[in-house]
């Protein structure tokens, strides 16, 4: 099974950096503070979670502690799923 | 040359050639349509002049002028700068309120004299190579003569990539240059001499020519005063003058000063959105409705603004970062065939009264870099941006994110527009290897710090930031891409009041609490004109004017392009033609634009700057020599 970071790094590249190099973007690098994602993109963002991890975000969720880098989405997706590993 | 630009002066058309100097002029005719033919002379015929504006106080100028002897021929504003100049040389342009681009030529000194007015109403573009000196409205015209090369400046393309406008004297052509807001010019004997004339000026808070803040009473009233004497002389015309009403408080302000102060019949214009996060009929509607004045509306659709923008943009000139300009060329060409060709807008309160919300932003954002640890401070960013579906319900952890302050932009003389800049630097993701590498190294930020006005880092922080939006996006975009150049598509000239250098020296003056008391914009405005608009009008959050964007271009749910010419422009084929933008990155963008209905703010301004520029190469590197052939402008 595919990790999570490399999935979510993979659709962060694609998606708001349009393809910019892997090294442009490390996996605790801020979403927000970097210029990567905007306000409409948080919901991108969660959209993406919910199709591709299939867990659902409460609306109390939506804060940078869980959804500001590679690590705190992965961190946050694990506990969502209950796992211990991607 | 004029040949390009008659869309500008359909009325008449007119030129002189004497020896080496040429001038030629489309005229548009609005005051003394019988005998204001151009060029025009002195009666001598040792001046001559090609003039594009209004000199709203010719009347007094000319009655100064006749006590000191002078005779003239016409009733027109144009015989008025001959004989001022004849008067007081190149600073006749001290004495003029208006909005002016002239050429005036002084056989006696074999000198050229061309002049700019000084909020960059009127536009005025020059090349000087080698023994020639061309100058014109437009680029376009310029570009009609066989020895200018036309080729992109590349760090223009950065500065508009990051500023949303050049930074004068640069233009998004290479070697094609303006004359600045504010300056005059002369050419003589092969030597072109530039010089600033008026300097806006917002530093006046805190010294001697302050004014009092404590006399805000009298401050409003004089205010009023000057609104309607700035409106009044605006109205001058010997044909119909009409109003743009856009539901906000400025036009609806404008529209009320002309109804309430002067005898002028009104009709008034507006444009509609089919979709609700853009539209403002029902405000413009209540304001019809208070005022009486008899309304014109016009749609615009999504795909009206898709299948209008090249036609736009042959006339911007420079790329667009947002589609506002093209309601605006649509609405334009309803008040022509209303039958009108003068236009007064409330255009230039929000920079001049202070009421945009990136003064807001700055205002919130520094006072919560103050006390960074606070935890009520932040709670201010709520109030930013209500129209922004994006941003309303987020929490404010996420606001604090966004509008987050570093410690060392609290230093920085942009402060104010760094988040804004930041986001649109992040555009050039797109730019092609070789632009990139063209631009490696270089900080335009630095460009911009060396045109700052002495003691700008003393300026109250509130006026650094007007000044930022007053002195460049105001010309570089507001008044070119989405003022004159969509207006004078179809013979539309826009007249502004609040843009009189006396109503904008006196804003300069205004102590910053009374342009924004506490987060209360515009309020020293409101307190004095208040009581001429509706209560909800005067109410209303603001919410700046904003056209569909991608969603203009794109049918996501089809994932369908909705113009065919932007499939084309945005191919790879055509991107690595033009070498400017980075065809894989771009197919990535597109491909999201195609699949995504909702696209932030970030995106759609990149796609609709990629389309753009690509529009830019296409219609005047490639395609131009066809054009000027066809006689199609």
């Amino acid at each position: 099974m595919e990790k999570i970071e490399h999935r979510l790094r993979k659709f962060v590249i694609d998606n708001f950096l349009f393809g910019e190099p892997n090294g442009s973007l490390s996996d605790d690098d801020s979403f927000v503070e970097k210029g990567i994602i905007d306000s409409t993109g948080i919901l991108e963002l969660v959209a993406f979670l919910e199709k591709h991890f299939q867990i659902r975000v409460e609306d109390e969720e939506l804060t940078p502690d869980n959804l500001d880098s590679v690590n705190k989405v992965a961190a946050y997706i694990r506990r969502k799923a209950g796992l211990a590993q991607g | 040359m004029i040949r390009m630009i008659r869309h500008r002066g359909p009325d008449d058309c007119g030129t002189y050639i004497h020896q080496q100097v040429g001038l030629a002029h489309a005229r548009l005719s609005i005051i003394d349509l019988a005998s204001g033919h151009q060029p025009m002379s002195n009666a001598d015929q040792t001046l001559w002049i090609v003039f594009n504006g209004e000199i709203f106080n010719f009347l007094e100028l000319r009655q100064q002028l006749e006590a000191r002897g002078y005779r003239f021929s016409t009733r027109s504003d144009t015989e008025v700068i001959l004989h001022l100049y004849e008067e007081h040389g190149e600073d006749c342009v001290h004495f003029m309120n208006g909005q002016w681009a002239f050429a005036l030529w002084d056989a006696r000194e074999r000198k050229l004299f061309l002049s700019r007015d000084r909020l960059g109403v009127r536009p005025l573009f020059y090349t000087h190579t080698g023994r020639l000196f061309l100058f014109a409205s437009e680029v376009k015209a310029i570009f009609a003569h066989p020895q200018v090369a036309r080729r992109l400046d590349f760090h223009a393309l950065d500065e508009v990539f990051t500023y949303w406008c050049t930074l004068p004297p640069r233009t998004i052509f290479k070697d094609i240059l303006e004359l600045p807001p504010g300056h005059s010019m002369s050419v003589k004997d092969g030597t072109v001499k530039v010089r600033r004339y008026w300097q806006l000026n917002f530093g006046g808070h805190g010294t001697p020519h302050a004014l009092d803040p404590h006399r805000e009473e009298e401050l409003a009233a004089e205010l009023r005063q000057l609104l309607i004497d700035a409106t009044r002389l605006r109205l001058r015309a010997d044909v119909p003058v009409g109003a743009y009403l856009s539901g906000g408080i400025d036009s609806t302000i404008v529209t009320a000063l002309v109804k309430n102060f002067t005898e002028t019949p009104l009709t008034t214009f507006s444009i509609v959105f089919d979709d609700p996060d853009y539209d403002e009929s029902s405000f413009q509607l209540e304001a019809v409705r208070f005022l009486k004045t008899d309304h014109q509306m016009i749609r615009c659709t999504r795909d009206d603004i898709g299948k209008f923008l090249p036609e736009v943009i042959w006339h911007t000139e420079k790329p667009i970062l947002r589609t506002a300009p093209v309601p605006l060329y649509l609405l334009s060409k309803l008040v022509r065939q209303h039958g009108y060709k003068v236009v007064l807008t409330g255009e230039g309160s929000d920079e001049i009264m202070g009421g945009y919300d990136i003064f807001k932003e700055a205002k919130i954002r520094r006072f919560w870099g103050a006390r960074i640890d606070s935890s009520m401070r932040p709670r201010l960013l709520k109030r930013l941006y209500p129209y922004m579906r994006g941003l309303r319900g987020q929490s404010e952890d996420y606001l604090k994110a966004f509008f987050r302050v570093r410690p060392e932009d609290l230093l920085s003389p942009f402060f104010s527009h760094l988040p804004r800049w930041e986001l649109t630097t992040r555009l050039k993701v797109f730019f092609s290897e070789d632009l990139k590498q063209e631009l490696r190294g270089r900080s335009t930020y630095q460009d911009l710090e060396a045109q700052l006005p002495a003691g700008f880092s003393a300026w109250d922080k509130f006026n650094q930031a007007q000044y930022l939006e007053t002195a460049y996006l105001l010309p570089g975009y507001i008044l070119s891409s989405q003022g004159d150049r969509v207006a004078m598509a179809h013979a539309v000239e826009g007249r502004f009041p609040f843009l009189d250098h006396r109503i904008v020296d006196f804003a300069a003056r205004l102590p910053a609490n009374l342009k924004m008391k506490v987060l209360q914009e515009k309020y020293l405005l409101k307190r004095a004109t208040g009581d001429l608009v509706p209560e909800s009008v005067l109410r209303r959050p603001k919410q700046p004017y904003r056209a569909p964007e991608a969603s203009s271009l794109f049918d996501a749910e089809n994932h369908t392009f909705r113009q065919a010419y932007a499939a084309e422009l945005v191919s790879r084929d055509a991107l690595r033609k033009y070498g400017i933008f980075d065809p894989e990155t771009v197919d990535r963008l597109v491909e999201k634009c195609l699949r995504e209905p909702r696209l932030g703010v970030k995106d759609g301004m990149a796609v609709v700057g990629i389309l753009t520029t690509q529009l830019i190469a296409e219609q005047f590197l490639e395609g131009f020599t066809g054009r000027v052939s066809d006689g199609k402008n």
